[in-house]
């Protein structure tokens, strides 16, 4: 088990590696360069050179990879063009928050998706399956942005039960975290759902009946125990598709974090800080999605036999 | 009083506004230490015979009449918990496919602890004596190490008996075992009969014995019952039924068993197949494969007669006899 | 055997889904839906009360009424007018990012199923590098790399999504490629490229089909996600996300700017799920994981 988990560790660093080629290269595609709105109206040529050299954009870009790796690796993720500050002090300020948000709204798709999944299933064919899974429909089908969106006309400007924006407080975390994690809730619920269902015809759960256990031993410690191992694969999997939600989210509720601070760069084409930023994000997908497996292997003693 | 009285139990399945009934008029008794085995074709209504009796047909939509009367209850009168108590404390049921029959995510010792648990009020510790000793007596080798084992890293075989020890480990008064030994070779065959054949004389256990293997009734059963298309065509004491099977489908299913020294190319088969719950025919459903067929046989349902020696038999022809005689 | 049995017999395989598609009652509510929004997108500007880009200074950010069903934007431009107009955007967007996602997942996926070995892992190694990073990421990138607009949007939404149907395609001429019909056409002479595209790939092609219904889905989401980030089609295009965008200032005065083409496009995602959803239950194909 363990060897399994370090040889998965270990891939990480070629994972690490690909992706930080591949969005290096994208961002040196995008074009026009924030040079020239550092660039005062008439400036010279020898200024560009200059401020060309001081940020090593006037090196091929291989090169420029390899400085950057180097520096990326020792924790100096360069300068923000724009801000003037240190993209790894930006990062490290705004990651907290993203953080909260994802790991808020992972809980919440998790745990309303399964209760959702559980007793659609469990009623299965009867009004309250239709309700469970009309709402796991619209959360499914709902953009995160819109759903944030409605949530702060519903509660912040009519119940006035949460505040509208800001990041200062848990009550500040609820609306965006609901925003996103009722998409990932849907996904789960319907996930869970189907399962469910495929493992209440299995033979043993016959046997379960045969033993005389009650229903409700039956559904939870049994099928729903078998069922999760599916739910847990597709949350892994998935992972990027639920927490993409919240990169719009810290817009719609003005909230710090990697996604907003991603997206101004971006507008701003302050190089440094959208790559520093695509990778932390990506990394922190691909990390999730390396422990969702980890865990899937241990829960699952079929898979757990296969790594010993 | 009988262990289990089962009288006209029947089930029907609705779906699609259309009612099916896959089994019907089944009547049969069972005394304590007695061994019935059930024979008949796939599609004949055994298995469902016995997930009727245990209270399993409502999990797929089936709905059970007639009357299931167990050590003087009957069954169908009973809730939900009350059935529960009775499911694996009373009755235990040993599935037809070892294979699948256990849950894949737990050991299986603790398989076999949760029903003692919940049956026999034990605590943990004492359950898992239980269930070694339990392990032990089918002969099951290591068994410490077993029981910390999971369903996937067993052989067929000891999953096999890991379903029976569920079955058997809580005391029942009855079981019913759904071709219990279908997934081991013959010498462990021969040692879980002997297994049940100890169980009914010496605690008294009434087995009820689903197979479509006449050479394991042959060795075990007292009694025999065939079940045709969803009906009860021939009940009787073993070597009665054996040495002068009666209804015309009982003596082909007869003519089917190999025997050593048969001539090349005897064997018997029945032509034709059983039909199914969607398209039985009107009277003896047998009617369409059996050579005797007299044409009141396809116009409606032969009552079970009782014939002297004890054994019921529904056909036409001991109507006939009985009438004439 | 009866005539009915054996007139059912040779039906076509998509005689037979059309079939059962029509006693799916929500498959069918799918197809209703997915039909309206054709119609809309088709027929939009004989539909529309007003023009969709016909400003009324005199009557910004007014509520929904019977001059206005859905009420008027910061513009004043009529909501109903616009979100009719945004359909065809979105549907155009929705199929034309999900062909484009198609075709390339199937060559990849099909080179990869068929070939093995080392260009199988290095192409599966790109499909789940990119699946496993968020599409909205990879998408917001290629559009900052390619420019704003539609036609961007449309390029970027295909180039994020497409690994999932290599995965489906690959998945599938693995376990076809040593069936005999393809040792028997090989035999025959046929090259790589005629067996590939002419034999495995239209025989793997169900799954797709499937997950292609419900990527349209997730495609509009997308786009309308673009579009609110402003990433996405550019003002006046009525696009719904970019409608929502621009409402968003305006939030607390006139919500329904932000409601009615959310609403519209909740609708119309839930007819390509509950189209996609009743496929899977009547073509009874294994792609769970690709679908939910």
């Amino acid at each position: 088990m363990w060897v399994y988990v370090l040889r998965r560790t270990l891939l990480l660093i070629p994972i690490f590696f690909a992706i930080s080629v591949v969005i290096f290269s994208l961002i040196h595609l995008v074009p026009g360069d924030p040079i020239d709105s550092l660039l005062g109206p008439g400036s010279s040529k020898g200024d560009r050179a200059e401020l060309l050299a001081l940020y090593g954009l006037d090196k091929p870009l291989p090169m420029q990879y390899l400085y950057w790796l180097k520096d990326f690796i020792t924790g100096d993720m360069g300068q923000s063009i724009i801000e003037k500050q240190p993209v790894a002090d930006m990062i490290f300020y705004n990651l907290p928050f993203t953080m909260r948000l994802g790991l808020l709204s992972l809980a919440i798709s998790f745990f309303l998706g399964i209760f959702l999944g559980i007793i659609s299933a469990a009623a299965k064919n009867t009004f309250v399956d239709y309700i469970a899974m009309i709402i796991a429909l619209l959360g499914v089908t709902v953009p995160a942005f819109w759903l944030g969106l409605i949530l702060i006309l519903a509660f912040s400007v009519n119940l006035g039960w949460f505040p509208v924006s800001g990041s200062g407080s848990f009550s500040h975390l609820v609306l965006p975290a609901v925003a996103v994690g009722l998409g990932g809730a849907g996904l789960v619920a319907r996930v869970t759902r189907v399962s469910m269902l495929e493992m209440f015809n299995k033979d043993f759960v016959l046997l379960l009946y045969a033993k005389g256990l009650s229903r409700n031993v039956i559904i939870v410690k049994h099928v729903f125990r078998n069922a999760l191992m599916p739910v847990i694969t597709i949350l892994g999997l998935r992972l990027g598709w639920i927490l993409g939600g919240a990169v719009s989210i810290e817009i719609v509720f003005s909230r710090p974090g990697i996604g907003s601070m991603l997206l101004t760069a971006l507008f701003r084409r302050d190089y440094p800080v959208v790559q520093a930023s695509l990778i932390f994000l990506t990394m922190a997908v691909i990390i999730g999605a390396f422990i969702t497996d980890i865990i899937y292997s241990y829960a699952d003693p079929r898979v757990r036999d296969v790594y010993k | 009083m009988s262990l289990l009285k089962v009288s006209n139990l029947a089930v029907e399945f609705t779906a699609d506004k259309k009612t099916v009934k896959p089994i019907s008029d089944i009547s049969f008794t069972m005394e304590p230490g007695e061994v019935l085995g059930v024979v008949g074709e796939t599609g004949s209504g055994k298995s469902l015979t016995a997930h009727a009796i245990m209270g399993l047909t409502p999990l797929v939509g089936g709905k059970v009449s007639g009357s299931i009367e167990f050590d003087g209850v009957n069954l169908l009168t009973l809730s939900a918990s009350e059935m529960q108590k009775v499911r694996g404390a009373q009755i235990s049921f040993i599935p037809q496919n070892p294979m699948t029959s256990l849950d894949p995510v737990y050991r299986v010792g603790d398989q076999i602890v949760e029903g003692l648990r919940k049956h026999l009020k034990l605590n943990r510790w004492k359950a898992k004596t239980l269930a070694l000793e339990l392990m032990e007596q089918l002969r099951i080798p290591n068994p410490k190490r077993v029981f910390e084992q999971y369903p996937h890293q067993l052989s067929g075989g000891l999953k096999q008996r890991i379903v029976i020890a569920i079955g058997i480990g809580t005391n029942p008064k009855l079981l019913i075992a759904d071709e219990p030994t279908t997934a081991l070779d013959v010498t462990v065959q021969a040692q879980i009969m002997r297994l049940f054949k100890e169980l009914t004389t010496e605690k008294g256990i009434g087995l009820m014995l689903i197979t479509h293997d006449l050479g394991v009734i042959a060795q075990v059963c007292d009694k025999i019952a065939v079940l045709y298309a969803g009906n009860l065509v021939e009940y009787g004491d073993i070597r009665e039924v054996f040495k002068k099977p009666k209804h015309p489908y009982t003596k082909a299913l007869l003519d089917c068993i190999p025997y050593i020294g048969m001539e090349k190319g005897s064997l018997a088969a029945i032509e034709g197949n059983v039909p199914t719950a969607t398209n039985f025919p009107i009277g003896c459903r047998f009617a369409p494969r059996c050579g005797l067929v007299m044409p009141k046989c396809t116009e409606s349902f032969p009552d079970m007669v009782e014939l002297a020696g004890g054994a019921r038999v529904a056909c036409y022809k001991y109507t006939e006899e009985t009438v004439a005689g | 055997m009866s005539k009915v049995g054996t007139a059912s017999r040779h039906k076509s395989p998509w005689m037979i889904i059309v079939k059962r598609l029509s006693g799916n009652k929500m498959g069918m509510l799918g197809v209703l839906i997915i039909a309206t929004l054709i119609l809309i997108a088709i027929f939009a500007p004989l539909l529309e009360p007003y023009s969709f880009k016909a400003q009324d200074i005199g009557n910004m950010n007014q509520a929904p009424s019977g001059d206005h069903l859905l009420g008027t934007d910061e513009f004043g431009r009529d909501m109903l007018s616009r979100i009719l107009r945004g359909a065809r955007i979105s549907f155009v967007v929705g199929v034309a990012s999900v062909a484009i996602s198609v075709v390339i997942g199937c060559i990849v996926g099909a080179i990869a199923g068929y070939y093995g070995g080392v260009v199988d892992l290095v192409l599966t190694s790109i499909a789940d590098l990119t699946w496993s990073m968020p599409a909205i990421l990879v998408a917001l990138l290629l559009v900052a790399i390619i420019g704003p607009g539609l036609e961007s949007v449309v390029l970027a939404i295909g180039l994020s999504y497409w690994s999932q149907y290599a995965r489906l395609i690959r998945g599938q001429i693995l376990s076809l490629k040593g069936s005999v019909f393809v040792e028997a056409t090989r035999s025959l002479g046929a090259s790589d490229f005629v067996i590939l595209f002419k034999h495995l790939v239209p025989n793997s092609i169900s799954p797709v089909i499937v997950a292609a219904t419900i990527g349209v889905g997730n495609a509009i989401v997308l786009e309308a996600t673009l579009g609110f980030l402003g990433m996405g089609a550019q003002p006046p295009t009525p696009s719904w996300g970019a409608m929502m965008s621009s409402g968003t200032a305006y939030l607390f005065i006139s919500p329904w700017v932000i409601i009615f083409p959310g609403i519209a496009m909740m609708i119309t995602v839930l007819g390509f799920n509950l189209f996609g959803d009743a496929l899977v239950d009547i073509m009874d194909v294994k792609n769970r994981e690709s679908n939910l």
